[in-house]
């Protein structure tokens, strides 16, 4: 890799030995991939996957101490991930008791956490990109981010450009200043080795089409037609939402980093066709092909008729029209069926700053009468805590079925066991 | 019967364990978010009936890549750290960058080693079962024998 002089001098420690490791570690990464230089990140915040302090990843939090210790400090703030506790959702007292004892470094990780560089108190959520929160790139923006929602999301939807880094390696870029250039920081990384034809009569669930395409072609770039027949051609709120959960599927379920929606995402417009790379593969979805999806996914409840103790809504974090919309449906679910409150414990996950604008808003009371709880908790961490995974969760996030013992259920499925059928 | 196969060492080592072998992308996070309270790492992930429920621990962990969430290199990190990890990774294609950040962040970092190896190729991960015995040397040839 050629590197500048300013970047030799970072690798040959003229900033000290530990940074000389995160520069070495860096270029290391980069070559492994063919990157021929460091590109500057431009975007003007960073965004880090790791949000819990996990007793056992001891070895990350003593390696960040070390930056801290040697002045190896980000040089620009970042978001991170949704915190992995809150009081408020849901748990018996030996599982309080319990996620205490799992996330026993929570305080001392938070207080690395302003050391390094995160920008508030309020900056935990997934979904960092939305305006609430204020971590939006612009198109063409370098970043060095991890969290792969919120990198697919990025590339996609903004037209920023992020490879799909770990944790611990997106903090190096943000304290280098520099990520290697390769994958999808370049024209040829962008383009798509999957054609998607999309032949439903109906807008799929986000996260079941999410989860098939990712399933399909893996950590490649799907180029997917047919979907503007139901999204249309503009980035609209509502369309970024259905892409947000859409795209954490994609990551998720496969490994997709950047996806194309053809006549809608920005490149897709831009470049149309020109972006899809000779001899692509071709894969066709209909409802029948949605539904093997749906039914290959392994149920290990230990009674799979068990009754659902816990259901989540929100990974990633949900919007504040999604909010309002659920509302709006739990409410009328409730009416239709002649009950008063959900009849499943129910947990709607949003970021800190969305839940203070929901609650602003006339909405927060109503929902709160119909039993729904809303949290900033990462759903994923909570079922982290051995004690809660065993407990029987559903949930329309295929991100969330992917790494845990929850149950899949669509959008409309999840209304009806929530509201109607309780079971 | 023994066969050799070559790929690229990514991090260079020495070590000679069984395999244990997935078809599938390997998701990190899913299959080892258990390791930390289990005596040996075990399998978790519902979604891979090839690893569910076998150990990873100690292993020569034969796979295609690796897919899923971000904090797959920082997971793969800590393994190697309090000595959880498999005892090598060998991909049959390019590996991919959140298993390569854990294997440079694990070479640069950690004083334990994990041997990495990618580029063996398909015929690689056709012929390679579990139990097989597996070793990895420095150039990044690795000796399956059966």
């Amino acid at each position: 890799m050629e590197l500048t002089k300013e970047q030799q001098a970072l690798l040959d420690g003229e900033r000290g030995e530990t940074m000389a490791k995160v520069m070495e570690t860096l270029v290391r990464y980069g070559e492994i991939f063919g990157a021929e230089k460091m590109s500057p990140v431009t975007n003007e915040y960073g965004h880090l996957v790791l949000s819990f302090g996990l007793t056992f990843l001891g070895p990350v939090f003593d390696l960040y101490q070390k930056l801290i210790d040697e002045g190896c400090l980000a040089g620009q703030k970042f978001t991170c991930d949704p915190k992995p506790y809150d009081p408020k959702v849901p748990q018996s007292p030996i599982q309080k008791v319990a996620a205490k004892a799992i996330f026993g470094k929570q305080k001392r990780y938070e207080a690395q956490l302003k050391k390094l560089g995160i920008l508030s108190d309020d900056s935990y959520t997934c979904t960092c990109y939305l305006d609430e929160i204020g971590n939006t790139p612009k198109p063409g923006d370098v970043l060095s981010w991890a969290e792969s929602s919120a990198v697919v999301y990025a590339n996609s939807v903004l037209g920023a450009r992020c490879n799909r880094n770990s944790g611990i390696i997106e903090l190096f870029g943000s304290v280098a200043g520099y990520v290697p250039c390769f994958g999808l920081l370049t024209d040829e990384g962008r383009k798509a080795d999957w054609i998607v034809e999309l032949k439903t009569e109906t807008l799929p669930d986000a996260q079941l089409l999410g989860s098939a395409i990712g399933m399909k072609v893996m950590e490649d770039v799907p180029y997917i037609k047919g979907l503007d027949r139901f999204l249309g051609s503009e980035l609209t709120d509502g369309v970024k939402t259905y892409l947000k959960d859409f795209g954490a599927a994609t990551a998720s379920n496969g490994a997709v980093g950047l996806y194309h929606v053809e006549n809608l995402t920005p490149e897709a417009k831009e470049q149309g066709e020109a972006l899809i790379r000779e001899h692509a593969k071709v894969y066709v979805i209909d409802e029948a092909e949605l539904q093997r999806v749906k039914d290959s996914y392994p149920c290990i409840w230990k009674d799979p008729e068990a009754k659902p103790q816990l259901c989540f809504l929100g990974c990633p974090h949900m919007t504040l029209e999604q909010l309002k919309d659920w509302t709006d449906k739990v409410e009328a679910g409730l009416r239709d069926a002649g009950n008063e409150k959900v009849l499943i414990p129910t947990v709607f996950t949003a970021s800190v700053p969305v839940i203070r604008a929901f609650n602003e808003t006339p909405y927060a009371e109503r929902l709160k009468r119909t039993g729904v709880v809303v949290s900033y908790i990462c759903p994923l961490m909570y079922m982290d805590n051995p004690l809660c995974k065993t407990m029987n969760v559903i949930t329309s996030s295929n991100k969330l079925r992917t790494y845990t013992s929850s149950r899949y259920y669509s959008n409309e499925e999840i209304l009806q066991k929530i509201t109607k059928e309780g079971k | 019967m023994l066969k050799t196969f070559h790929g690229r060492p990514i991090a260079p080592g020495s070590v000679t364990a069984e395999a244990v072998v997935t078809k599938n992308g390997f998701n990190t996070l899913a299959s080892m978010q258990m390791m930390f309270i289990q005596p040996k790492t075990k399998c978790v992930d519902q979604s891979n009936p090839d690893l569910f429920n076998k150990i990873l621990g100690g292993k020569a962990l034969c796979l295609p890549q690796t897919i899923g969430s971000t904090t797959g290199g920082m997971f793969l990190f800590s393994a190697v750290e309090i000595g959880k990890a498999p005892a090598c990774l060998l991909f049959s294609k390019e590996i991919d960058s959140l298993a390569a950040a854990g294997a440079v962040l694990s070479d640069v970092w950690s004083a334990h080693k994990m041997p990495v190896v990618d580029k063996l190729g398909d015929e690689f991960l056709d012929f390679v079962q579990d139990g097989d015995r597996i070793s990895v040397k420095e150039d990044g040839t690795v000796l399956v024998l059966r």
